[in-house]
């Protein structure tokens, strides 16, 4: 027990001076233009809600206005929720040694498919319409992670180039349907779709207007899904050895390009799962204009170096950086609103920045120690696909 | 004994005294004391890790010694760099050459220093100065030839007249013959011995103790960073020698040990062809037998289709044609897992890359190939005591030396992942087991004890594939041996019929094939 505390405070360490600096960095910045960056930061603690617990302090001592905390906490934890499981996808596909950069089209098709099931199937009971929904979320997903794990596995693509081109397909797709001619668009003018019946909407947990809703649980328990596989089951320590060393592996019989297409499917999968709660959770239609390939898989890249591919790490991160958003949405009193959110931007680029120049630095020198100067280049990416 | 043409009063040639540099945590060179004379062979000797490599980049300018001094013909010397060691005549022949592959020999020869007219290079006197050099010690190269089309052997006698080209009178030579055949090796000591005329002192840095004693005038033997004996060559043994290097007596008599029993076929292998990476044949309409109960040797130098050819058994490679048999069973299209399954234990040549995953812990190492069934998991749950059950035992019966169960393979020494390695495959009582140059960079423990362990799985019925570039390792276990040249068996003999002579012509494909004797 100690030995496993002082191996995470290990662990933590260096993602926390990450943090601080960058928000030194975001300070200086702040200052620049102005401002007095502890009244600025003090505004987005306040506007993320983090003055919450204070007020069941005896007598309130804070002054804190629990209403409003309650309201700005309740917005941190919706805006989290996705980037907990953008987070897992990429920290997922990192164990398997695979930059998997397509969370953002696994992430449409999933909501998209829960957007239909909950559309077309709305004849069925709420409880089952819900759990459709998300399990066609998860699906999808996942099958948009394993196109590009198989073309991988097959024929050596790497899956960089491949997840980014299908975030495009996912995207433009997404634009057609949910455009003026397409298919799934509302009855209105707009390029919008329909809202979801009220029964297969996620039930809020906490607040009233956009409450906290279930999708939280599916994330959390996504989070402790992904420790127990690396943790305890044969399929984690498969994906960690072609991680480590696809070779070894390889010869040590695992089967290597079954591994690497069922990673990216488990990997798209948690992308897929928070399409499907940002749909069915928060905001119950698609709107054409929202499918931009950016976004969501690269705030998940950011989670999971900032969480170590680790689902404590990444539920950890992903609080941070979802309450840079929802504090970063209050600021306009303290500081200019249209500085407001590049303020966010720029402590998470640093936070970006600075964790992977320990990882990289960290990889080149353990390389150097580990690889050995005669090596003969390795038939990479030939190994065979699943049978 | 000098050689004659030396007077032994001179002051040495170069004199390393006191040499000490420290590393976090180990000591690697703990005082040494070194003095090479004019006209002297030198033989560095000891085991990995013993301080060799230390002394060596010391004296090349690579590493700044803690303590001691270097003296060139009794003058001090302050080595800031590679540059300042080939100033004052020191040059070093790396176990990795360092030449330009895309270069000619004589562009990689004459490199840094190129003879030039006006702004141009000179390259026509590049060769011609070359072409001399090159014939005045007897090291055959033509200088127009680009590296990359050079044999190993070329391009180590490239590498020498580098160091001759820049005026080294000190030469070093690390590992040298570790990539030659019997014949190369041969070529390569007549050249060292006239340099050795020629009045050049050479630095020969080997763990063969023959050869050691073949070549060298005097012998310095390093042990865990310190010297521990400097002696002439008379007097010494390899027993002697070996001892030195590891602090006990070790059995080197090689004895052979025949097998007694030799069983069925265990492994088959008939018409097989085998593309290497670059889609370019390098196993050829190849045909092996391994019985139960015997060790079959495959000797040759590197290069020559041995890589293939394991990875072809072991499913790492799909052959291009041709049936490989396990028991009567056609493997030739199984995949690893199935090889293994059908009952191959599998050392490979390269365990950094092949064997072991170093990142992960012993007790996940020695699972890898069973890890998603009983008795270590069941239902894809994995169960961490069965794990670490395992890799205690093994690490026992093996004699793994320096870490535990969660130990991370990758903090272990090379020897004790090979006897990890080792303990894993032969574990599983596998009816063949292919070792793959098992014993590359171990130390002569190490060696001993892998070498004791591939007899024990034959004379327990199990047949064993040795690859190996040691002639010394091959003739010491195998019952029959093949040599492998450019993909195909250039020769077959029973282990106690071969000459090392023959061996090594065939090596090089100097030996026309001819069918194997019954």
């Amino acid at each position: 027990m100690r030995a496993a505390i002082a191996r995470a405070a290990r662990a933590a360490r260096f993602p926390a001076i990450a943090v601080v600096l960058a928000f030194v960095v975001g300070g200086l910045v702040v200052l620049l233009t102005g401002n007095n960056p502890f009244s600025v930061y003090k505004q987005l603690i306040l506007g993320a809600g983090l003055d919450y617990p204070f007020h069941w302090l005896p007598g309130n001592p804070l002054g804190v206005d629990p209403d409003i905390a309650k309201f700005n906490l309740v917005a941190t934890i919706v805006a989290t929720t996705p980037l907990i499981l953008a987070g897992l996808c990429v920290a997922f596909a990192f164990r398997a040694g695979l930059f998997n950069i397509g969370g953002t089209g696994q992430f449409w098709v999933g909501g998209v498919t829960a957007f239909v099931i909950a559309d077309r199937l709305s004849g069925l009971p709420g409880p089952l319409l819900i759990l459709l929904a998300i399990a066609g979320a998860a699906l999808g997903g996942a099958v948009w992670g394993a196109i590009p794990g198989y073309f991988k596995a097959a024929r050596g693509a790497h899956e960089v180039i491949s997840t980014i081109m299908l975030n495009w397909v996912a995207v433009y797709l997404g634009q057609y349907l949910f455009g003026l001619d397409g298919p799934l668009k509302g009855p209105t003018e707009n390029p919008i779709s329909v809202d979801i019946p009220d029964r297969a909407k996620l039930p809020g947990i906490w607040g009233d207007v956009q409450p906290v809703h279930a999708g939280i649980f599916v994330a959390l328990g996504a989070a402790v899904a992904f420790s127990l596989i690396f943790r305890r089951t044969a399929f984690g320590y498969d994906v960690r050895a072609v991680g480590f060393n696809p070779e070894a592996a390889r010869a040590g019989g695992v089967r290597v390009g079954r591994i690497i297409v069922l990673a990216m499917a488990v990997s798209g999968l948690f992308a897929g799962l928070a399409g499907g709660g940002e749909v069915l959770g928060v905001n119950y239609h698609i709107a054409s204009n929202e499918f931009a390939p950016l976004q969501i898989g690269f705030v998940g890249i950011a989670v999971a170096l900032l969480g170590r591919n680790t689902a404590i790490g990444c539920v950890l991160a992903a609080f941070l950086f979802g309450a840079l958003q929802s504090g970063s949405n209050q600021l306009q009193g303290a500081f200019a609103s249209d500085l407001a959110v590049p303020l966010s931007q720029t402590v998470q680029g640093v936070i970006v920045l600075l964790v992977s120049a320990e990882l990289i630095g960290r990889k080149l020198t353990t390389r150097r120690v580990a690889r050995r100067p005669a090596e003969r280049l390795p038939d990479e990416g030939q190994a065979p696909a699943a049978p | 004994m000098a050689p004659p043409n030396v007077s032994p009063s001179g002051p040495p040639l170069l004199e390393l005294r006191g040499i000490t540099k420290r590393f976090p945590g180990v000591v690697a060179n703990d005082g040494i004391d070194l003095d090479l004379r004019v006209g002297e062979v030198h033989a560095l000797l000891g085991e990995n890790g013993a301080g060799k490599s230390t002394l060596m980049n010391v004296l090349y300018g690579l590493y700044h010694p803690d303590e001691g001094s270097i003296l060139v013909r009794g003058e001090p010397l302050r080595l800031r760099s590679p540059r300042d060691a080939i100033e004052a005549g020191i040059g070093m022949v790396h176990q990795h050459f360092q030449l330009i592959p895309v270069l000619t020999v004589a562009e990689n020869i004459v490199l840094a220093e190129e003879p030039h007219r006006g702004p141009l290079m000179d390259l026509r006197s590049a060769d011609r100065q070359v072409a001399e050099l090159s014939s005045r010690y007897g090291l055959t190269v033509d200088p127009r030839q680009r590296v990359e089309e050079a044999s190993v052997g070329q391009q180590q006698r490239a590498e020498i007249l580098k160091a001759l080209y820049r005026q080294a009178e000190v030469l070093i030579l690390d590992e040298p013959t570790a990539v030659l055949s019997p014949q190369e090796t041969e070529e390569l000591f007549t050249v060292l011995r006239g340099l050795r005329e020629d009045g050049r002192g050479i630095i020969f840095i080997s763990h063969k103790l023959t050869e050691v004693l073949e070549l060298a005038d005097r012998i310095t033997v390093l042990r865990r960073g310190r010297r521990v004996a400097t002696m002439p060559r008379e007097g010494a043994t390899r027993e002697s020698l070996a001892e030195l290097m590891v602090g006990r007596h070790v059995d080197l008599s090689g004895t052979r040990r025949p097998t007694r029993n030799i069983g069925r076929p265990v492994l088959e292998i008939a018409g097989l062809d085998v593309d290497d990476d670059r889609g370019l044949p390098a196993v050829r309409d190849l045909a092996v037998s391994v019985r139960a109960g015997e060790v079959v040797a495959v000797a040759g130098v590197d290069g020559n289709g041995q890589t293939e050819l394991v990875q072809a058994i072991t499913g790492l490679r799909r052959p291009a044609a041709g049936r490989i048999a396990l028991a009567g069973r056609d493997i030739s299209r199984a995949s690893p897992r199935q090889a293994l399954r059908a009952g191959i234990g599998h050392i490979p040549e390269d365990r950094h890359r092949h064997g072991l995953v170093l990142e992960f812990s012993i007790a996940e190492n020695v699972v890898i190939e069973d890890h998603f069934g009983p008795p270590v998991a069941t239902g894809g749950w994995m169960h961490p005591r069965a794990m670490v059950d395992r890799a205690a035992r093994l690490i026992k019966a093996f004699d793994v030396r320096g870490g535990s169960p969660e130990t991370q393979a990758g903090a272990l020494s090379g020897g004790n992942q090979q006897k990890l390695v080792c303990a894993r495959e032969m574990d599983r009582s596998p009816a063949l087991v292919i070792a793959a140059q098992p014993t590359r960079g171990l130390d002569i423990g190490a060696v001993e004890f892998v070498h004791d362990r591939l007899i024990a799985q034959r004379d327990a019925g199990g047949a064993v594939l040795l690859v190996s570039f040691e002639l010394d390792e091959v003739l010491e276990l195998a019952d029959r041996i093949l040599v492998m040249y450019e993909g195909r068996i250039a020769l077959e003999r029973p282990g106690d019929g071969a000459t090392r002579e023959e061996l090594g012509l065939a090596m090089t494909g100097s030996l026309a094939a001819e069918p194997a004797p019954a």
